[in-house]
Formats: structure tokens, C-alpha cells, sequence
């Protein structure tokens, strides 16, 4: 979980905050921050199906799932456990 | 002192001889002072914006000095060039219809949204339609849904998800039309020493309705500070003729039929209206909610569309960021 955790975060810092993740924590929420718009949501949809080999549904499309490093963990803990 | 109107879409009624004599003015006055030119080049499309845009620069400045362009291609709806010139006899101005379609034919517009849509839906090509759209607020719970709807040549329709390749290239490849549009306004602003006027209404230019260096470029935007219902209450006072004021909003960019609040707004346009003329003064939810004939959660949810879609718009409005100031240049 913890190496998981490790790798969204890298995603997260590495693609939207340039390598600077200051102030960066588990659960900042992505739009309420500013940090990620709605077109950012389908990059980090993208990127969890491409790196995790899921599916992401229409109706999984939440922030509870999507809108925090905490959350995304959560969510593919989710995931993973069902496939 | 009058006594306060109960909120509604009485709100919205402007003195549409005095609104009309202020833009007059200051069209006027930017040419002259401002811009330095002479006249004013629209590109009309035959929809209420670019209408009374042209009819608010012809009465300023004279039919003479106000330039039309007519610009549809393969996907632009069958009455769209009826309208635009009913407009174009109705203001006595001179003008040029120019399709488009073999511009976007050579830049590779036609082939790249192809190939984009087909990403989403493999059966995609010749004969079919399409068009993007965006789910209700009303109806998911969380992030906006884009999609892409097709009809087959049969009449049959798919609708897929669109992940972040199609959705990128789908919009990238449209927004060859506006740009286009542009790049042949200000080549006859040009020829003419022109400036360009720019149509957009104030919920496309407070909500970033527009293509950046396409429909959002421009010199003046003679009505980006008008609620479309008062767009359409001048269309009235100057006349517009009436098919163009009948007819519903459309994007007509995408082959399939688009209205504006499948593609972006969460409201058709009346209510929309009064969303944000009740959020830009303060006016409670629960009274806005009882205008409009919705629950105050939903005008709720409306205002916080219309923050997330001011957020993410910014870059639209933003103009190039220096890297230092260069106090020289006095804008």
C-alpha cells in the first residue's frame, strides 16, 4: 500500500507540480487547491488505468475516489482488492 | 426612490435605447482614440450574437465602415448562411462568404478529428456525425462526464466516455474552425485598416465559452458585458430579423447538432442568466431558485459550476506572462 502510495505521489508531483511538492499532503484536495482542473482529472484517470491496469467507471468518477493522494490509494485499494 | 422589484427575469430588462446609445459611443470612441482604425470587420454566423454585434457597429459607425464575413464549412448547419445574409441585406453592409472547408481540408482538420473520434469509437468514419457532450451537474455526483455522441450513416447512435487522447485531440482538431475564422477577419482588417469586432455575450466571456486566438481574439467585444436575454432584447430593438431571433443557441461546430448547455452550460441560457446575474449581486440561492422554478441545492450546485469553469477558463483570458516587467509598454 505504502509503495503505491509512494507512486501516485511521485505521478502527482512529477506531472502537475513540476517536481515541487511542497505543502503537498495525503489529503489536499486536488480541485479545492487549485492544483488540478477537470482535464487534469482525465490525466489522472488515465494514468491509474495505464499504470494499474483498471478500469475506471462512470459512476467511480467522484472526488471520495479521485480528488486526494489519500483517496486515490483508497480507491485503488478498492479496486485492486476486487479484481 | 422606486421600491425594490421582487428578483426575476424582470431583472434582466436593460433600456435597450440607452444601452445602444453607450455602446455606440464607445465603439466609436476606441476606434478613434484607442485602436486607430477605421472600420469593423464581424464575422457573422448567422446566431444572435454576431447579429446584433454588426447591427451595434453599424449604427455606430455607418454601413459603409462595417465589414461581414460569412464563413461555413461541411459541418455548419443547412441554415446558417440563410440567416447570416437576411442579416447582412437587413444592415445594408458590404460582405464575403468564404468556405471554409478547403482551408480545413489542407491543414488536416477533417482527417485528425476523424482519427480522434475513432480512438473513442473504432467504427467511426465516412458518413457518420458527431459531437461532444458534457453530462448534467444535476445528474453526476461528482466530476463532469465528457463524451462523444456518433450517429452512423443508418441512424444508429453510440455514445462513449471520452478518455483525456480523444478528448485533447477532438478539441485541438475543432478548434482549427474558430482560429481559421480568425485568421481571415484580420486579413481583411488588414486590407481595409479595420479593427476586429469579437461577439461573445458575458456568459461566454465570464464562463470561457470560447477558443483562445480563435473566437476570443478580437479588438472590441462590444457585448461580452450583456446577459444573452438582454443580447436578445437589443436584437430586438435594432430589428434583427426574426428568424435569426427565433432560432435555439447553437455551437454549430460539430456535424451532429449541438445547443450550448449540452455542450457547456449547465442551464439553457435564460435561466443560466439569472444563475449568475443572482451570484455577480449576491442575491440568495433560495430567491434565485424560486425565479427559475429549481431547488436552492441546484442553484447551489450552478454556483459552484460556474466558479470551477472561472477557475479553469483563466488561461483563456490571460495574456502572455513576461518574465520581467517591461515598463516601456503602457497598455
Amino acid at each position: 500500500m505504502s509503495e503505491m502510495r509512494e507512486q501516485v505521489r511521485a505521478y502527482i508531483v512529477d506531472n502537475f507540480l513540476f517536481g515541487d511538492d511542497n505543502g503537498l499532503e495525503d489529503s489536499t484536495s486536488f480541485l479545492e487547491s487549485g492544483m488540478i482542473d477537470s482535464t487534469g482529472i482525465l490525466e489522472v484517470i488515465s494514468y491509474l488505468e495505464e499504470q494499474f491496469a483498471i478500469k475506471v467507471h462512470d459512476d467511480e468518477l467522484i472526488p471520495e475516489n479521485l480528488d486526494s493522494v489519500g483517496n486515490i490509494v483508497g480507491f485503488l485499494g478498492t479496486k485492486m482488492a476486487a479484481a | 426612490m422606486t421600491p425594490a422589484q421582487p428578483f426575476s427575469y424582470d431583472t434582466l430588462v436593460i433600456d435597450a435605447e440607452k444601452e445602444v446609445g453607450k455602446i455606440c459611443a464607445r465603439i466609436r470612441d476606441g476606434l478613434k482614440n484607442q485602436l486607430k482604425r477605421r472600420g469593423l470587420v464581424i464575422g457573422l454566423s448567422g446566431g444572435i450574437d454576431s447579429s446584433v454585434t454588426a447591427a451595434l457597429a453599424v449604427k455606430a459607425i455607418g454601413p459603409d465602415r462595417v465589414f461581414g464575413l460569412e464563413m461555413p464549412e461541411r459541418h455548419s448547419a443547412k441554415e446558417t448562411t440563410s440567416l447570416s445574409r437576411s442579416v447582412i441585406d437587413h444592415l445594408g453592409i458590404e460582405s464575403q462568404r468564404i468556405d471554409i472547408s478547403p482551408i480545413l481540408e489542407a491543414i488536416g482538420f477533417y482527417r485528425m478529428y476523424d482519427d480522434a473520434v475513432r480512438l473513442a469509437i473504432p467504427g467511426y468514419g465516412a458518413g457518420w456525425k458527431s459531437k461532444i457532450v458534457i453530462s448534467s451537474i444535476f445528474e453526476n455526483q461528482g466530476f463532469s462526464l465528457l463524451s462523444v455522441v456518433a450517429q452512423s450513416p443508418d441512424g444508429e447512435t453510440v455514445t462513449e466516455r471520452l478518455p483525456l487522447k480523444p478528448y485533447l485531440e477532438i478539441v485541438a482538431a475543432t478548434n482549427f474552425k474558430q482560429r481559421t475564422r480568425k485568421m481571415l477577419e484580420y486579413y481583411h482588417a488588414d486590407r481595409l485598416n479595420f479593427a476586429v469586432a469579437g461577439t461573445p455575450n458575458r456568459l461566454e466571456y465570464d464562463q470561457g465559452f470560447f477558443v483562445k486566438l480563435g473566437d476570443g481574439a478580437a479588438d472590441l467585444k462590444p457585448i461580452a458585458h450583456l446577459y444573452k436575454t438582454q443580447v436578445y432584447q437589443l436584437a430586438e430593438y435594432l430589428g434583427i430579423p426574426e428568424e435569426v431571433r427565433k432560432r435555439p443557441p447553437t455551437t454549430d461546430t460539430y456535424s451532429l447538432a449541438q445547443g450550448q448547455d449540452e455542450f457547456y452550460f449547465s442551464l439553457p441560457y435564460r435561466e443560466m442568466d439569472l444563475c449568475l446575474y443572482g451570484k455577480n449581486h449576491g442575491v440568495d440561492p433560495s430567491i434565485v431558485a424560486q425565479a427559475i422554478g429549481l431547488k436552492p441545492e441546484q442553484i447551489e450546485k450552478v454556483n459552484g459550476d460556474i466558479d470551477t469553469k472561472r477557475a479553469t477558463t483563466r488561461y483563456l483570458h490571460l495574456k502572455p506572462l513576461l518574465m520581467e516587467e517591461v515598463p516601456e509598454i503602457v497598455i
